[in-house]
């Protein structure tokens, strides 16, 4: 058994995986090098490409911020009942469970032009939906549980003895953090913030429906190969996926590397 | 450090984890708490720690309340009972940790940990991890940590619990030692009654979150103060109907009364071993155990087992033999008073006699 076992495991791997991979690559370059280097010259697609970038970048930024304080508050916020934090535990999974553009579309009606929240916002000149902030936030949405999921098991096997101990010995809670709690999760941390770059790196549902798709303005690296696809243009649309994917496979393999480091697998 | 503590109490959802104790430590004393497992001793020093708060009572160093200080402020040591070592730590590191946050001077802080490292026996050992110790130099190490910033008050949960029993018993004499010549007050939590007999100055006997009994081991066994304290130290064998021990017949009048005796309240052996003979009843051997220093003898008197050890100088026993027991003294305790009382007829013959 074992003998077709094995190579039916490579086919579907190659069907799934490889193939698909070689096929973008050579698409992406059957107008030879100059027609790849067009596709990504193009101001959209520069455009589009920063606007990913600068959503990583934010995007990351936060999710670690808040995604630790969760962890930490979920793990050991004793002053909150075991019910609430049992409530949020389950709450911080539904990303998970819910569709990436029901997320969106959850953001739009909560914070869209014409609701109150965002005829607030909109009045005080910070647009929401359809701009930067609504994208940042259905970003979020999405890569929320990556952090908090990461660092969570990591800070229950770690308990709190440490933690007591350092506060026994005069160090107040930031000293604490940072000499004690810190140095254990930081391999954590790590993990959950390649996911989170890999993750909202290729987010392209919740960005969809909340930044409207508007060229040269909303619209990011997967919504325009989206776009470049929609209208025939898939040379170029080969192209930025390309440059997509290669960022992903790079950080995934970063990953591994530092998981080795680590010694852990 | 003097220590006062009033009226405390805690309690963890339903459940009443301490109630109403109150108690004073004197300067430089070394204080065991000790009491079966989930009694309190635990939450009773981590209140004094600052790591839980009282839901009363209230927590009194040198006169002064405490209750709203945080930990970082008690000037205290804790010696946890898996050491909470910091892990990514050298040994110098952990030692070093209340002095860095302290912010001392590095030259200061060196003097400080060479001078805890020589006193707790790990020269040596200062660039090692924790994982890369035994046991016995892991606690060291916390013991080093929690005297490092010069505290005034020591509090060490179950210090030799996760020891094997070979290393304890070297570790308790060199923590005895060790805090005399440091002349802190400590307080230590455990459930061994041998260890807290050999290391404290005092003990307090935690059962059920209430304090049973607070003095010194030599005072807690002559004359212990309720029923649990007189079980919980020592051995012992308890008696009903305590009216059928000769010597104790007159106690019957007191209603529901019960005998609890000790191995060494009992003599065993033949009649021309005892010079008052009416003060003996008679029992026959049920079982012999030798325990390597002395005999160890169950004998059955009338319904009642009672158990004594029998020095090996003396004539060895045979099982089935029939023998004299005296009674010496028992501790008697109904549910509302307990006392102790002599043989009588022991005290009569004597008496008499002259």
């Amino acid at each position: 058994m074992r003998k077709y076992w094995i190579p039916l495991t490579w086919i579907v791997f190659s069907i799934l995986i490889l193939i698909p991979l070689a096929v973008l690559a050579t698409g992406a370059f059957d107008k030879g090098t100059s027609g790849f280097i067009a596709a990504l010259s193009r101001p959209e697609a520069r455009h589009a490409l920063m606007m990913t970038g600068l959503i990583v970048l934010v995007v990351t930024i936060l999710n670690g911020l808040f995604g630790i304080m969760m962890g930490i508050y979920l793990v050991r916020g004793t002053w909150l009942s075991r019910r609430v934090r049992q409530l949020f535990n389950s709450i911080v999974d539904l990303p998970y469970a819910v569709s990436p553009v029901i997320g969106g579309l959850m953001i739009v009606l909560l914070l869209g032009p014409d609701t109150v929240i965002g005829t607030f916002f909109e009045q005080i000149g910070f647009k929401v939906v359809y701009a930067f902030p609504g994208m940042v936030i259905a970003t979020l949405f999405v890569t929320f549980p990556l952090m908090v999921r990461e660092v969570m098991p990591v800070l229950q096997e770690l308990g709190n003895d440490q933690e007591e101990a350092a506060s026994t010995l005069g160090a107040y809670s930031w000293t604490t953090f940072w000499k004690v709690t810190w140095p254990s999760i930081r391999w954590a941390v790590i993990y959950g913030t390649i996911l989170t770059v890999a993750r909202s790196l290729g987010e392209f549902g919740a960005v969809l429906v909340v930044s409207g798709n508007i060229i040269n303005k909303t619209q990011t690296a997967t919504t325009l190969v989206y776009q470049d696809m929609e209208n025939f243009n898939v040379t170029a649309a080969n192209g930025v996926a390309l440059v997509l994917a290669i960022f992903s496979v790079g950080l995934l393999l970063l990953m591994e590397r530092a998981k080795k480091r680590k010694g852990v697998h | 450090m003097h220590l006062e503590v009033r009226n405390l109490d805690k309690h963890f959802g339903q459940f009443h984890a301490v109630q109403d104790v109150s108690f004073n430590v004197q300067k430089g004393h070394l204080i065991g708490l000790l009491g079966p497992s989930g009694g309190g001793k635990t939450s009773i020093l981590r209140m004094l720690a600052g790591l839980e708060s009282p839901d009363s009572g209230d927590i009194i160093f040198h006169g002064q309340k405490v209750n709203q200080l945080p930990p970082q402020e008690r000037e205290i040591g804790f010696v946890f009972q898996n050491y909470a070592l910091f892990k990514h730590m050298t040994v110098f590191d952990n030692i070093a940790f209340g002095l860095t946050v302290k912010k001392m001077k590095k030259p200061a802080i060196k003097e400080r940990v060479q001078e805890l490292v020589e006193l707790t026996g790990l020269a040596g050992f200062e660039h090692r991890y924790p994982h890369q110790l035994s046991g016995g130099q892991r606690q060291r190490v916390a013991f080093a940590r929690a005297l490092a910033p010069e505290p005034q008050l020591l509090l060490l949960d179950e210090p030799f619990a996760a020891i094997d029993a070979k290393i304890r018993q070297e570790l308790r004499t060199w923590l005895r030692e060790l805090i005399e010549r440091v002349g802190i007050t400590s307080i230590f939590v455990t459930h061994d009654q041998d260890e807290a007999i050999e290391v404290a100055d005092e003990i307090m006997i935690i059962n059920g979150g209430r304090l049973e009994q607070k003095g010194t081991p030599w005072d807690i066994y002559k004359q212990p103060s309720t029923p649990f304290v007189a079980s919980f130290i020592g051995e012992s064998t308890i008696v009903d109907e305590v009216s059928l021990l000769k010597g104790f017949d007159h106690e019957q009048s007191h209603p529901g009364i019960h005998a609890l005796i000790r191995p060494e309240y009992i003599e065993v052996g033949h009649a021309s071993e005892f010079p008052f003979l009416s003060a003996t009843e008679k029992g026959t051997v049920k079982h012999l155990h030798f325990r390597g220093s002395q005999w160890l003898v169950e004998v059955q008197v009338g319904q009642h087992s009672l158990i004594t050890y029998r020095s090996l100088e003396k004539e060895t026993l045979e099982i089935g033999q029939s023998v004299h027991v005296m009674v010496h003294r028992a501790y008697l305790f109904n549910d509302q008073e307990s006392w102790i009382a002599e043989n009588r007829l022991k005290q009569d013959t004597l008496s008499m006699f002259i």
